[in-house]
């Protein structure tokens, strides 16, 4: 029989909707997978086995259809689901069941996608290896004693083991396309203002925007179509149609396409492994009928200190809504400390060192006297990037770069040293700061690891980064992990 | 040279409200010297003066919707995830000293 698990999510829809196998048959056979491995990889933090096996009998009766009725999907813990446990990887809403649904939630039940569970991420999506979960680090099924990368590395690493074809990430500054580089899957960030943030639990509000992870670029582009969309509920949502994303994935042709390599995103602190492999890809690409071109976008060099001080500052601000009120933790309330103190202990437990390392540098930069300095230069800085984008995009349809300047490294490396851990942010920052849709996609193995190629593209134009895609992942399909620490 | 003093670190955690132990604002102090030596090469950027601050990534203002009512959360289910709750209510520990 045909293993259900190694199928991609197009071949389940087929499956399923020509009655070959039923969604229930689908959503148990991954259930059972992650029954089998998530004991060593630890990629969700809840398996939501009841409510998949619902959602699938309800594919099963034709309630529901869609393009991808009944296939299997993993959740960010950062997204809300009624009534499933939410902790965006944090003790300090640990027990919280939200008392409604995401929009992306709503889009996905919509269209039968079955929700497997809630994935494990950095808390607060903040970091790059998922070590800052409160609940203990994922482990990547490439080698389980490295990182999966983060901030979405439970996502990504459901996705690489077969646990789910398709997961669902955010990406502020690189959650989904460095988790989705160093696993050897597909990750993309769209268009800020695409995917409706509603429901999404906030971490720097200009910045987030959540986004498809799969093992196929097809597969993506049938999730970004499911989810994406104008949200009323959401003010910064676009008002335009969805790129056809899917129609690009089909065409998978860059003949007559201009490729900008982008100068800033190499040398220092890039791997001379992953060096290699992104040369290869461009060759890759040039044999495929691109036209490449060499672009430069000086400001580059500036986007991890602008970004490291924008979202900070952001965050120390949303982050205020923890206030042991509302939801979640509620520390030393004895009936004789007053709210202030209560909040002060609720907030000193329930987040985790980076979370505080975060809301002190953004209180910092925000403060009065370093405002100017600190905050008011970094978005100025950001109109810069943006506009080295502008300008590059007159030569060039898409930009390219490494998607991670490493492969996935050991965990606890980093741990120590939070610097060298948001280096690990260097080529995927800019396009959170500009705006503009940018995927990673696998071309090859450095060392037996994954290297992830980035694509980024001009704003609402998400169906460039797939047309280029999937050419090149027809012209280079994934590397498969070996998956040799299986019983 | 010391950029940030673990004195100023205390007086950004209280106003993060974040009651810190003792050995973790030493070990702030020092991270967030190293942290505000990177990011302040951001000073560096000479080009940046006159430049319109960008706060955003999308233009929108003023986004609109029709004026309808719709039903809200039930109350009920929101004070299910409150840590504590009283007569319909979130219950918060004393805002005011007893004479005040």
């Amino acid at each position: 029989m045909t293993d259900l698990t190694r199928m991609t999510a197009a071949e389940l829809a087929a499956t399923i909707a020509s009655k070959q196998s039923s969604a229930v048959e689908v959503a148990q056979a991954h259930l059972d997978r992650i029954a089998k491995v998530d004991g060593q990889l630890h990629a969700f933090l809840h398996v939501d086995a009841e409510g998949a096996l619902a959602t699938a009998r309800k594919v099963d009766s034709g309630e529901l259809t869609g393009p991808l009725a009944g296939v299997p999907l993993a959740l960010k813990d950062v997204i809300v689901q009624q009534g499933v446990p939410t902790t965006v990887g944090s003790r300090i809403l640990e027990g919280w069941r939200p008392p409604y649904d995401a929009t992306v939630v709503t889009r996905l039940k919509d269209a039968g996608v079955v929700i497997l569970g809630k994935t494990n991420m950095d808390e607060f999506a903040m970091g790059s290896s998922t070590e800052h979960s409160a609940y203990g680090p994922t482990h990547n099924p490439w080698d389980l004693a490295r990182i999966p990368g983060g901030s979405g590395g439970g996502s990504s690493a459901a996705v690489a083991s077969y646990e789910a074809p398709l997961a669902i990430g955010t990406d502020t500054g690189g959650s989904i396309r460095q988790p989705a580089a160093v696993t050897g899957t597909v990750g993309v960030k769209p268009t800020y203002g695409g995917v409706s943030r509603f429901g999404l639990v906030a971490f720097s509000s200009s910045l987030d925007q959540a986004g498809p992870c799969a093992r196929t670029v097809m597969d993506a582009a049938l999730l970004h179509e499911v989810i994406a969309g104008h949200d009323p509920r959401d003010s910064t949502s676009i008002p335009a149609p969805v790129p056809p994303v899917v129609e690009a994935a089909r065409q998978a042709d860059v003949s007559g396409m201009t490729i900008g390599v982008v100068k800033e995103l190499a040398g220092e602190g890039y791997q001379p492994g992953v060096e290699q492999r992104f040369a290869e890809a461009v060759e890759t690409l040039t044999g495929l009928g691109a036209k490449v071109v060499e672009v430069s976008c000086p400001h580059f060099a500036y986007a991890l200190p602008a970004y490291y001080l924008i979202a900070p500052s952001e965050a120390s601000s949303n982050l205020a809504r923890f206030d042991s009120v509302r939801y979640g933790l509620r520390v030393g309330d004895d009936g004789d400390r007053s709210l202030e103190e209560v909040m002060s202990l609720t907030r000193a437990q329930g987040f985790g060192a980076e979370v505080k390392r975060r809301i002190i540098l953004g209180t910092y930069a925000l403060s009065s006297g370093y405002y100017d300095a600190y905050y008011g230069q970094a978005q100025k800085v950001r109109s810069l990037i943006t506009r080295d984008f502008t300008d590059a995009f007159a030569v060039a349809d898409v930009l390219v770069s490494p998607a991670a300047p490493t492969v996935a490294f050991p965990l606890g490396e980093k741990l120590s040293d939070p610097l060298a851990m948001y280096r690990q942010d260097l080529a995927t920052i800019p396009s959170n700061l500009y705006g503009g849709p940018a995927m990673s996609l696998p071309c090859g193995l450095s060392d037996g690891l994954p290297v992830g190629l980035q694509i980024m593209a001009p704003t609402m134009r998400d169906e460039l980064l797939y047309r280029v895609g999937a050419a090149f992942e027809a012209a280079m399909p994934a590397p498969v992990p070996p998956l040799d620490w299986e019983g | 040279m010391s950029e940030i003093t673990r004195a100023e670190v205390a007086h950004l955690a209280r106003l993060a409200r974040l009651a810190l132990q003792d050995d973790e604002l030493d070990r702030l102090a020092s991270q967030l010297d190293v942290i505000l030596g990177a990011v302040a090469k951001i000073g560096e950027v000479s080009d940046a003066e006159g430049v319109t601050p960008m706060t955003h990534a999308v233009p929108l203002e003023n986004v609109m919707r029709p004026d309808v009512l719709v039903a809200s959360m039930p109350r009920d289910d929101v004070l299910a995830g409150a840590p504590a709750a009283e007569d319909g209510r979130f219950r918060v520990p004393r805002i005011l000293d007893e004479d005040q």
